[in-house]
């Protein structure tokens, strides 16, 4: 059994405009241990599903299951929620400034956790530990640095207290939600590293949250991409990169000028995403699709097992065209999926 | 792009860096430096500190070409594109468009020059007045600069925004209505209305998502090659940086240390830094990521208050030796570099050396190592 298992999750939110539907019908595993990256671009519900699971989308509408080691989190009353979430559940976020409190020190607020969620503990043993933390996570000088406020720290050491803190009950899943994202290059690459060591000192399943398919290339072992609330398509990570099925992923792909020669024009995938008030019938992303025909514009496609492959599902109408579609990919993706 | 203005000059190399080539470049920035007053803590002392956003660069920027500047979030590139444009004064220095030192103008005289000059921001959401309609936030240049009366002008300003791809019809939209991507198109819309000679791009598509960056960055180039625009193309996408670029400028802690044409940046790096950020940027390809070794910097970047001593790059460069805390490197041609390819290093990289293996060699107990940093690990991917 997974540790975590999500089943048809949907979330809608009421909006003077109209029902939002953010998440419709979303269905993913989390085995331990692992990294499960989900990324889509602004708006794809991303961040909204896992936030659902950990209960912080209040006024939503929601429905389907979400069984973390054995208890359902979706309806959980809130006494079983706070023993889950920090303890068993870690989460950082993009924003490390605006997740810590301004007027307590790091030590503190680590302290705090700690307490709040054991109370055997000492406060001395808690200080301990959260210094111990903080020179785990890469804080120099974490002895003396625990008594300073989140502002005398940089964005990146910031980032580097916020997992110290997610990190500090030893939870058996991480959500990191877009962690590097307001970060430098430089301070990406520090931070990916640090969750990276704790993931293989700990065996911490992580979901990393993610529009950024380079660090969904370099830390990832299984990808759920998705668009419009739906899953598009779910691969392990080089399936996804050199075998992707899904005319989204490949648009995805195609878009980055790194894939591109320098000088050449990038190849964008036309239009916009759909409005989530008035999403199109059929599959939501035929309006942009290059392959889309009359079927996708009427019926939506189911995410279904593509290549004979137990591990890869594509929500796409083309994958019974699989000879014709293969025609019509680039070249470049073609020799690496032979590679 | 284009092979028009081929950057590197296949001439007889000119003699020094500060020589102007035979195409006398569009603009010319010497010896610019920027500092803001920063106020000490004590209430009643005015005593100023002053940060060093921007100290002492001189650069070039040729018609036609894309100068790209890079460099990660406080390295001064932003205020040096903004004294560029002229929406900073300088403290010292002087910035040359065509000719003309634009850096000691007036307001008033600056005026005219402004329609040469453009600038198009990062932020779609903050750079566009959410009560105004797009058709009249678009026709402001002209309104601004007395152009054209006002029948003319709703003509124009529909030229444009299909020019830029939005739909005429919209004009009477407010910019909440439109996504983020038609957002920077209102923005590229409005920085081209009066024709300008060079447009200094900001960060232009940080705040886009993959496939609509791809669209606007395709635009940019479109709009270049029709008008022949000159783009100052900032970023801290290293992978959009070399898409669009023809040159490339490398900053950090307000000073430039690398400048080469693009390729050559990517490909033949000398500066231990542009190298770092290079290894840093995460790609798109699981097998590449697996295989790459990756250079580690240690830190952050330090306060450009008080920058460090030497080369400002010492306190987190694997290759730092004892001269790099005393000496402050300029710009210069390493090894047989062309004249295009200069770096501000006292030891730079050779073909082919791995910086990977180097590991500093100075005295400094100022110097930020995480106690449990096992030093930059040669592994692949070794972190610490």
């Amino acid at each position: 059994m997974a540790l975590l298992e999500v089943r048809d999750l949907q979330v809608s939110f009421d909006t003077p405009d109209g029902v939002v539907r953010a998440v419709r019908g979303l269905s993913f595993d989390v085995e331990r241990g692992t990294t499960l990256a989900i990324v889509g671009e602004s708006g794809s519900g991303k961040s909204v599903a896992t936030q659902t699971i950990t209960g912080l989308t209040r006024g939503a509408a929601i429905s389907g299951s979400a069984v973390f080691d054995g208890t359902e989190l979706l309806g959980a009353d809130i006494h079983t929620l706070r023993k889950i979430r920090g303890a068993k559940i870690g989460m950082i976020f993009q924003d490390p400034l605006s997740s810590l409190h301004p007027y307590y020190t790091v030590g503190w607020q680590i302290v705090e956790m700690i307490q709040a969620h054991d109370r055997s503990t000492s406060k001395a043993a808690a200080r301990k530990r959260a210094a111990h933390l903080l020179s785990l996570v890469g804080i120099p000088r974490a002895e003396s640095r625990i008594d300073d406020f989140p502002h005398q720290f940089s964005g990146g050491m910031r980032q580097r207290v916020m997992i110290a803190m997610a990190m500090a009950l030893n939870p058996a899943l991480l959500i990191a939600d877009e962690p590097t994202t307001a970060l430098d290059v430089t301070v990406q690459a520090q931070v990916l590293g640090v969750m990276r060591t704790l993931q293989e000192e700990f065996g911490t399943a992580i979901i990393l949250i993610t529009h950024d398919l380079g660090v969904v290339a370099e830390m990832s072992d299984e990808v759920v991409v998705m668009y419009a609330g739906v899953v598009m398509e779910r691969a392990s990570r080089r399936t996804l990169f050199y075998r992707h099925h899904h005319p989204y992923t490949e648009g995805l792909l195609a878009s980055l000028p790194a894939r591109t020669q320098p000088g050449e024009r990038l190849t964008p995938i036309a239009g916009v995403p759909p409005s989530l008030i008035r999403l199109p019938q059929g599959c939501p992303f035929a309006p942009r699709c290059r392959y889309a025909f009359d079927k996708c514009l009427t019926q939506t496609p189911p995410l279904a097992t593509v290549y004979e492959d137990p591990g890869h599902q594509s929500a796409c109408w083309l994958s019974a065209d699989e000879s014709v579609r293969e025609t019509q990919r680039t070249d470049s993706y073609a020799e690496k999926t032979s590679a | 792009m284009s092979d028009k203005d081929q950057p590197v000059a296949p001439g007889p190399a000119a003699s020094g860096v500060h020589d102007v080539p035979s195409d006398n470049p569009l603009l010319q920035v010497k010896n610019v430096t920027k500092s803001f007053p920063v106020h000490t803590t004590s209430l009643f002392r005015r005593d100023h500190e002053f940060v060093h956003a921007v100290d002492d660069v001189s650069l070039e920027v040729r018609s036609g070409e894309t100068l790209g500047l890079v460099g990660e979030t406080g390295c001064g590139k932003s205020t040096l594109a903004r004294c560029i444009a002229r929406l900073y004064d300088l403290t010292s220095g002087s910035v040359t468009f065509d000719g003309t030192d634009i850096s000691t103008k007036s307001r008033r005289e600056m005026r005219p020059l402004r329609r040469q000059i453009q600038m198009i921001f990062q932020d779609p959401y903050g750079s566009l007045n959410p009560r105004r309609r797009v058709g009249s936030i678009i026709g402001d240049p002209f309104v601004i600069h007395g152009i054209d009366s006002r029948g003319d002008r709703k003509q124009k300003v529909q030229d444009l925004m299909e020019l830029v791809g939005l739909n005429p019809e919209h004009y009477n939209r407010f910019p909440a209505e439109f996504s983020g991507g038609q957002r920077q198109r209102i923005g590229t819309a409005r920085a081209l209305a009066l024709r300008p000679r060079m447009v200094v791009c900001d960060e232009p598509v940080s705040a886009l998502d993959v496939s609509i960056q791809a669209q606007i960055i395709n635009l940019l180039k479109d709009l270049q090659n029709d008008f022949g625009l000159t783009y100052i193309f900032i970023s801290h996408d290293l992978s959009v940086v070399r898409h669009v670029s023809d040159r490339i400028a490398v900053m950090y802690l307000g000073r430039i240390v690398e400048v080469a044409p693009a390729s050559e940046i990517f490909e033949n790096s000398r500066h231990p830094y542009t190298r770092a950020l290079l290894s840093a940027l995460p790609v798109a390809d699981p097998d590449e990521a697996d295989r790459r070794e990756r250079i580690v910097l240690v830190g952050d970047i330090p306060s450009p208050t008080n920058p460090p001593s030497g080369c400002r790059f010492h306190t987190r460069c694997p290759k730092a030796r004892a001269d790099c805390v005393k000496t402050d490197p300029q710009l210069g041609r390493a090894f047989d570099d062309g004249v295009e390819h200069v770096t501000a290093c006292l030891h730079p990289l050779a073909v082919g050396e791995d910086l990977s293996l180097s590991r500093p060699q100075i005295e400094d107990s100022e110097i930020l190592r995480a106690p449990t940093n096992p030093e930059p690990e040669t592994s692949t991917g070794g972190m610490p």
